[in-house]
């Protein structure tokens, strides 16, 4: 045994190490709480959004507090889907923020209808309302986007009248409309096309969107409160418009209905009955709960301070994801294991030192991962996976430089137990500044990027410093302990590092020691004398 | 495996030595010959860029019983437009369209699982606005800035700036040679193959570190002695760190080639598959620049120093003395032509003697 004094340094970093995993450990599966690493969208099957804010008016910044708004809304929104886990975040900030939603579960049509379309909102007089279909003269082409025109001129009536409703692509574009101008557009469903007056009341005029079940109703209606500039507006549009007659297809125009309108398209047209005077309405219609759920919350949530372009959706069945998550994980151990078996040919008991770090390391990483999936919100994509096996090469090639040093400096004539000492001492320092660029390198790519690029940069650096501390609290001190022993300290064949004796033959290097060039003395001595 | 530690022994104490640095031009024309292709075929070529760079949408149909042209007719149907379908190994189609809207894109998804046989929420759908390929290409592009610029500032506090120059040479040539090789063989560069060319970022500067550590090593109080030049100790330095360099090349690249392996095998086309590829074409190149061109770029921009000049003309003037007295004796010539002297003649290295503070060099 090493007398005390010397053997404690090591030791103490050991115990440090056990503390920090048995610390890990405990805040990972602690009792009661969920321990299981929170998985990305691609891993477990859902629909994700990628959503880029754009300024309402053009020409202007967008603030944080404008992009936390629109999150705490859309947050809103999605939770009313009554999904558990779902996520709305956002990345980077300013004018190159990105707002992400992830929904578990493949609802990918609700999910977009709830978050992309909704944008812009307002309540427009409905002039009169005509069949979906188009007509055009023979070689024109029919329209597939909502018109807007200053006044009922020709050029917009023809316009919409060339408007096919029929096409999904004339009500899916949820492109906000103009408050001020006319607007010629189809219902939400491609059921009809609808010609509006500028808007008499936006979105922001609305304070409160419930739906609600009436006692002695037939069926689920929706009831609006609005501010005082909306209660005025809405008085007195109601006022005009209950006097004309009823809307339908083909009918009288004007007539006396007002549309919800939404980023452009119809999502709802109910009639006035009678003038509105007190601030208050309710929007009564055929609708199941569902519905009447969805149109609250689009009144209630429709007017963003922004408006939102869905720049990537992404569906993933749950399948899919299981078997991207299986194949992610047989990537990981097959690439494990091919390291691990090259290590141990090359390296042998060093190899050994080398795989128990790499297991502790992957440990080490696997419990970060949940205690930061509970802590910080952390969801591991398939990014995120790639991320962790690319690691497990660099990883690796810390304790290659390491023993690689060591091998060094036994090749100056130490013995391995000198080495592991003084071959750490070299070693550390090019450790520390090779790990120094990989971890800049993944915080320039986490703070700089959108989507999957963070999960992985997240990971890199992530495992960057547990391979740091591996080396530091694991491999070093085992390494050192492993030189103190009497099975090692000969230099056995068994360490991979004797394969030649060094200097034996005469050098020529410009790396001779002291040390070294006794013992040649002494050998060549010893071979005079036998 | 033995054999190679046997090498490693003699690459350290400089009994067997690859003459990499003096060697330079041939490096510098192979170099030269692979980036002129890659940024050739990057100017004629171009780059095949996945939907998340042009804006589209995809679809992936697993176990479709469809064929290839059956999808293409109803993808070409639906959309009036033209539909790239393509099958990968595990008998999942993918079809990719022009830009539609998210109510094409479910209405084409239902007739897809018709007509190939599957239930609609099998279908993994992504459907990519046009401009968010420009936006993720302006965020790689501005972390590609920023990154350069720290690693430019770390490297040149944490060696000089010279070695930081070669350093990021030795990077942009990976990155020109791995985005080359994209365009050359037309893969799809998808943000996954972005993640992996920023990575290279990191893997090929590690390696680079890694190396120019040793060289700082061996050329500390280079100036001292007279026995080698900077060539010859950056040239030893990088033998020293070749068994090194071919193990964490082996070693990083053995994790990648696993996950092309599976990725292909299990996956067909993924994340994974765009991610590797990228990555064991940059590691493969970042393994070979490191040796082959940050430090023989070193080197020269080093020999150009005063410092240097003339160190290198006291050892030749001191070999060429060495040469006189080994042929007048009628030794054994062994020691003329090498690089590196014997033990008896490096006496000087061990106590190097500094000449006093005034005389020294400025850039000692």
């Amino acid at each position: 045994m090493a007398a005390p004094h010397s053997a404690s340094r090591p030791l103490r970093s050991l115990v440090a190490l056990g503390v920090l995993i048995i610390g890990l450990a405990v805040w990972a599966f602690f009792p009661n709480t969920e321990h299981n690493v929170k998985l990305g969208l691609d891993l477990q099957g859902g629909t994700q959004v990628i959503l880029i804010p754009k300024p309402v008016q053009a020409g202007k910044e967008i603030t944080d507090e404008q992009l936390q708004q629109t999150v705490t809304i859309l947050r809103q929104r999605v939770d009313s889907l009554g999904v558990a886990e779902a996520e709305v975040t956002t990345q980077g900030s300013g004018a190159g923020a990105a707002i992400v939603v992830s929904v578990p579960g493949a609802s990918p049509e609700r999910l977009v209808d709830l978050v992309q379309r909704t944008a812009l909102l307002d309540f427009r007089p409905v002039y009169t309302v005509l069949a979906p279909s188009a007509s055009v003269a023979k070689g024109e082409v029919k329209g597939t986007k909502p018109v807007q025109a200053a006044a009922l001129d020709t050029a917009f009536q023809k316009a919409v009248v060339a408007l096919d409703c029929t096409n999904p692509a004339s009500y899916s574009g949820g492109t906000p409309d103009d408050p001020t101008l006319w607007l010629g557009t189809c219902t939400k469903d491609g059921a009809a096309k609808y010609v509006l007056q500028p808007a008499f009341i936006k979105g922001t005029n609305v304070t409160s969107a419930t739906a609600a079940l009436p006692q002695n109703g037939v069926g689920w209606v929706v009831n609006l409160g609005f501010d005082s500039e909306g209660a005025s507006a809405l008085a007195e549009a109601s006022t005009t418009l209950s006097k004309l007659p009823d809307c339908s297809t083909g009918g009288p125009s004007p007539c006396n209905a007002f549309a919800i309108v939404l980023d452009g398209i119809v999502s709802s047209a109910p009639r006035f009955n009678e003038p509105i005077i007190g601030g208050t309405a309710q929007i009564e219609g055929n609708f199941n709960a569902e519905a009447a759920n969805d149109l609250a919350n689009i009144l209630k949530y429709g007017a963003l301070p922004v408006t939102l372009e869905a720049v990537d959706i992404t569906s993933v069945s749950a399948t899919v994801g299981g078997d991207q998550l299986r194949a992610g994980i047989i990537a990981g151990l097959l690439g494990l294991g091919l390291v691990m078996i090259y290590l141990l040919l090359y390296y042998r008991v060093l190899g050994l030192v080398a795989i128990f770090s790499l297991v502790i390391a992957a440990g080490v990483t696997y419990l970060t991962f949940i205690v930061m999936s509970k802590s910080i919100g952390l969801t591991l994509t398939l990014a995120g996976v790639a991320g962790a096996i690319v690691a497990i090469g660099i990883t690796a090639d810390s304790f290659i430089v390491y023993f690689e040093r060591i091998r060094d400096e036994m090749r100056d004539g130490r013995s391995f137990r000198q080495a592991c000492e003084s071959g750490w001492i070299r070693a550390r320092r090019t450790l520390l500044a090779a790990d120094f660029i990989s971890l800049l390198a993944a915080v320039v790519l986490y703070m700089l990027s959108v989507g999957g690029v963070r999960g992985f940069a997240f990971v890199l650096g992530l495992t960057t410093v547990i391979d740091v501390v591996v080396a530091f609290l694991f491999t070093y001190p085992i390494t050192v302990l492993l030189g103190r022993s009497r099975l090692l300290q000969a230099g056995s064949r068994w360490t991979g590092l004797d394969t030649q004796k060094p200097n034996k033959a005469g050098p020529i290097g410009v790396t001779e020691t002291i040390a070294s060039r006794r013992r040649k003395a002494k050998e060549s001595q010893e071979e005079v004398s036998s | 495996m033995s054999r190679l530690t046997g090498l490693g022994q003699r690459l350290y104490n400089g009994k067997a030595s690859f003459n990499i640095v003096g060697r330079r031009k041939t490096w510098y024309i192979v170099s030269s010959c692979i980036l002129l292709v890659a940024i050739g075929s990057l100017l004629i070529r171009g780059l095949n860029l996945g939907i998340e760079f042009r804006g589209g949408a995809d679809f992936s149909i697993p176990n479709a019983t469809c064929s290839v042209e059956q999808a293409r007719t109803v993808a070409e149907t639906k959309t009036a437009s033209q539909a790239i379908v393509t099958v990968s190994g595990n008998g999942t189609i993918r079809v990719q369209t022009e830009p539609i809207s998210t109510a094409e894109s479910t209405v084409l998804a239902k007739s897809l699982a018709t007509t190939c046989g599957v239930s609609v929420d099998q279908i993994k759908i992504q459907v990519v606005g046009p401009s968010w390929g420009s936006e993720i290409s302006k965020k790689a592009l501005q972390g590609l800035v920023v990154f350069l610029i720290l690693v430019a500032l770390f490297m040149s506090i944490y060696f000089e700036w010279r070695m930081a120059a070669a350093g990021l040479i030795a990077l942009a040539h990976d990155l020109i040679i791995t985005v080359g090789l994209y365009s050359l063989f037309g893969l799809e560069v998808t943000p996954a193959t972005v993640i992996g060319i920023l990575t290279i970022l990191g893997f090929s500067l590690y390696d680079t570190v890694v190396v120019f550590d040793k060289v700082k090593e061996n050329t500390r109080n280079i100036t001292g002695q007279s026995m080698l030049t900077y060539s010859e100790a950056a040239n030893l330095a990088v033998n020293q760190t070749l068994v090194r360099s071919i193990n964490t090349s082996i070693v990083a690249l053995l994790p990648v080639l696993a996950i092309i392996i599976v990725g292909a095998g299990l996956l067909g086309a993924s994340t994974l598959l765009d991610l590797a590829v990228a990555l064991a074409v940059g590691m493969a190149s970042g393994a070979y620049s490191s040796i082959f061109v940050a430090t023989p770029f070193l080197v020269q921009l080093k020999e150009k120093q005063p410092a240097m000049i003339a160190l290198s003309s006291r050892v030749h003037a001191r070999r060429g003395q060495a040469a006189k007295k080994t042929g007048a004796a009628g030794d054994d010539s062994e020691s003329s032509g090498q690089i590196l002297t014997t033990l008896e003649d490096a006496g000087q290295r061990q106590q190097p003697k500094k000449l006093p503070r005034s005389k020294r060099p400025k850039n000692y």
